[in-house]
């Protein structure tokens, strides 16, 4: 090849390049630019999932920020929302000025702090009064140095019941007398025995295996080692972190009693299931209440009611908000997070949606304190939640977490469906636990 | 075309300059022609393909550090039980759904290539299958194969059959989504099959009917042998399909753990495999490493499918 031919080349690459380049300049050229200039027009944009209930903090924020324009995008599915925000994440554009992050994934974003605002620079130490400990802790590094989330609400657990199977099966239903039945798991699984022997139907006791065995798990590893599949270090300790090997061991105990429904949740089967009143308890986190109530209808009002959750106290959900470092306008977004996320926002979205705060201030606030659902027979949910949410030790869950916790559950499921033993799901279980962890 | 450049005799009756044009004109316009396919599949295939090579040459996690590990991710697929499982199941599935599915094909075409009423009705009718919605078609088979209330138990109920639970099994597994690929695949392949057949010459059927041969015999004698080449074809498609079945696992047993194709994994194939590695660990450096290695698995498998059909035609 000659070497004019190879200049041709050269120059040809050249025009190429230059003409993509100017494709994707075109592309993100309807961002609004720079400007944090506290006159100029600027459009911020939020990223949720589910229902956030802000509608009404946006109005307010805009009305007293004239200059900004605020548009949330919102998806329904949350592991849609977190595989696509992590994509944009990674690839450094087209993620919100201001992300909701759901718990489950905070520990993965945490992974890349660099990609985050850090909110330790922004007068978050004088603010993390307004959020539980443990809610900050978890989107904080381990080191402490970085906290990439400012935190929305929390799933603080209970047990949701029916009343009305309970009394055909003999059982107390009065929520205190309900609540006075488990102080323990194990007193739990005596009333699912009970309630099998007293009730007239087909209905079993608890929906699924792996709710109950979440549940159970954030408090054996709170009550314990504080962490559950990863220690402090991200070393996988499945199968030597005595609070799995419990958590794993009274689940089975669950399932041997013969208390499960064999649901998978989130199928349309567990949906149906509501509806034909297949299973009389739910580890039931606040955001379950809707769903209850979506999936049971109008024919289940008043048939459900809550009690405490076995054990104390639990927590199953939850979310941060967070400023992606790719955002044109951090200081902005910055402080519509802070707006958003403090204990007046938090209770405003409480209103509009239902999410229990994850603000000490807001506990004692009487709006939420005397609130009472009249689906659940009028029960004192804030209240039952709040008591939940409150005595919770934090957990440190590993940076592989979600991809782990998969594995196990669907183990988990193997041995509720009967084609493992207990014995024969927990090897498969390490040997699962260790493909996921990448070991 | 580096050939235009190099010093060449210049042609004697034309100016030098004109000359040069008409050849490269020659020489040059046919690759002008034929280059947006290449420089497409530049584009979307080959550099997809080996930027995908590269990144399974790393441990190559969404968020965070990418180091080069050479062909560890290789290593520890080659002894990886998951994607062995995930290997057997992708061919389980396909051998169970494609064998009904090539002997039903082949009925359809010669009865669709016989002379019968609407011919053209049936022959459209047998594809309209294909173009359905494949989310939507495993959405209803999933209904279909539903463990509570589904129309297969109940059907099977007339017959006294305890009701099963099809995603608990591996045989049911593979069996319920066999039959959701065969009822889109097998219209488009008997229709592949019609047409090959009416290529075949009358006068073969003609002389084998005065040899006192009967239909039967003229399937096994003469349709079927000349059909090899289609057979061939449809084969190597339906590898290449089958190895890349995804939805219908996937959609099969939905909810928290979909990815995972049963709890037993008994259904989850080697794509579903790639993407539970790409998006549910983030581990993007071993995902690419399980691409490739469904890459080679299909050309071995095409190779020893030509090899196998070469034998035979040879053998005749």
């Amino acid at each position: 090849m000659s070497p004019s031919m190879r200049g041709g080349r050269r120059l040809v690459a050249l025009a190429a390049v230059a003409g993509l380049a100017l494709t994707m300049a075109a592309c993100g050229s309807d961002d609004d630019e720079g400007g944090t200039g506290s006159d100029e027009q600027i459009t911020l944009k939020v990223s949720t999932f589910g229902t956030f209930g802000y509608d009404a903090l946006y109005k307010e924020y805009e009305a007293s920020h004239p200059n900004i324009k605020i548009v949330e995008s919102n998806e329904g599915d949350l592991g849609k929302y977190t595989n696509a925000l992590t994509q944009r994440i990674a690839a450094g554009s087209g993620a919100g000025d201001v992300v909701a992050i759901e718990e489950g994934a905070i520990i993965q974003f945490l992974q890349a702090p660099d990609k985050f605002v850090n909110f330790q620079d922004e007068g978050f130490n004088e603010l993390k009064g307004n959020w539980l400990d443990w809610k900050n802790a978890q989107a904080t590094t381990a080191d402490g140095k970085t906290t990439i989330g400012l935190g929305t609400d929390v799933g603080g657990l209970a047990m949701c019941y029916r009343s009305d199977l309970f009394k055909e099966a003999g059982l107390p239903t009065d929520r205190d007398e309900v609540s006075a039945l488990w102080p323990t798991w194990d007193e739990y699984i005596a009333t699912g025995k009970k309630f099998l022997e007293g009730t007239k139907g087909d209905a079993k006791f608890v929906d699924s295996a792996t709710n109950t065995y979440n549940s159970i798990l954030m408090q054996d590893a709170g009550n314990t080692t504080g962490y559950t599949y990863f220690d402090r270090d991200n070393k996988l300790v499945f199968d030597t972190n005595p609070a799995v090997k419990s958590a794993w061991d009274t689940t089975n105990k669950v399932l041997d009693a013969g208390l499960s429904a064999n649901l998978k949740s989130f199928t349309t089967e567990w949906n149906a299931a509501f509806k034909g009143g297949d299973f009389a308890t739910i580890a039931c986190p606040a955001w379950m209440t809707a769903n209850i109530k979506g999936q049971a209808g109008d024919a289940g009002e008043g048939k459900w009611d809550i009690a405490t959750v076995p054990g104390g106290s639990g927590s199953w959900g939850g979310s941060f908000l967070a400023v992606p470092t790719q955002s044109k306008h951090q200081e902005a977004a910055v402080e519509l997070a802070k707006f958003l996320s403090s204990p007046e926002g938090q209770l405003s979205a409480f209103n509009e949606a239902g999410n229990l705060p994850s603000s000490p201030q807001d506990f004692e606030d009487p709006a939420l304190k005397d609130f009472k659902n009249e689906y659940f027979s009028d029960a004192p949910v804030a209240d039952i939640f709040v008591q939940g949410a409150k005595s919770l030790k934090p957990v440190y869950l590993g940076a592989k977490n979600q991809a782990v916790r998969d594995a196990i559950e669907n183990d988990l499921r193997s041995v509720e469906q009967g084609q493992r033993t207990s014995e024969e799901g927990w090897q498969q279980a390490i040997q699962s636990a260790k493909a996921a962890a990448g070991v | 075309m580096s050939d235009t450049l190099a010093p060449a005799a210049p042609a004697r009756t034309r100016s030098p300059w004109r000359s040069r044009l008409s050849r490269w004109d020659l020489k040059g316009s046919p690759y002008a022609f034929i280059s947006p396919f290449f420089i497409l599949f530049a584009i979307f295939g080959a550099f997809p393909l080996l930027y995908t090579f590269w990144v399974s040459l790393h441990a190559w996690p969404l968020l965070g550090e990418h180091t080069f590990t050479g062909l560890d991710n290789y290593q520890k697929l080659l002894s990886d039980e998951q994607f062995w499982n995930a290997a057997k199941n992708t061919f389980g599935i396909f051998v169970v759904s494609t064998v009904p599915q090539y002997a039903l094909a082949l009925w359809l075409a010669v009865t669709l290539n016989r002379k019968i009423r609407a011919r053209t009705l049936f022959r459209i009718g047998v594809v309209i299958p294909n173009v359905t919605s494949v989310a939507a078609v495993t959405l209803i088979f999933g209904m279909i194969f539903a463990k509570g209330f589904g129309l297969a138990n109940w059907m099977l109920s007339w017959f006294g059959v305890a009701s099963i639970d099809w995603t608990a099994h591996t045989w049911s597994s593979w069996l319920a989504i066999s039959m959701m690929v065969d009822w889109r695949w097998t219209g488009y392949n008997a229709l592949i099959f019609l047409a090959a057949m009416q290529a075949i010459p009358s006068d073969l059927y003609e002389a084998a009917a005065i040899d006192g041969a009967s239909r039967t015999r003229q399937f096994w004698s003469v349709t079927l042998p000349l059909l090899r080449p289609t057979i061939l074809f449809t084969t190597i498609t339906s590898i290449i399909g089958g190895v890349q079945l995804f939805t219908e696992p996937l959609l099969f047993a939905p909810g928290a753990g979909a990815i995972q194709g049963g709890t037993l994994r008994q259904f989850q194939t080697l794509t579903m495999y790639l993407i539970e590695n790409g998006f549910t660990r983030f581990e993007f450096g071993y995902a690419g490493a399980v691409a490739w290695m469904i890459f080679l698995l299909v050309l071995v498998i095409s190779l020893i499918n030509i090899l196998i059909v070469r034998r035979i035609s040879g053998a005749d």
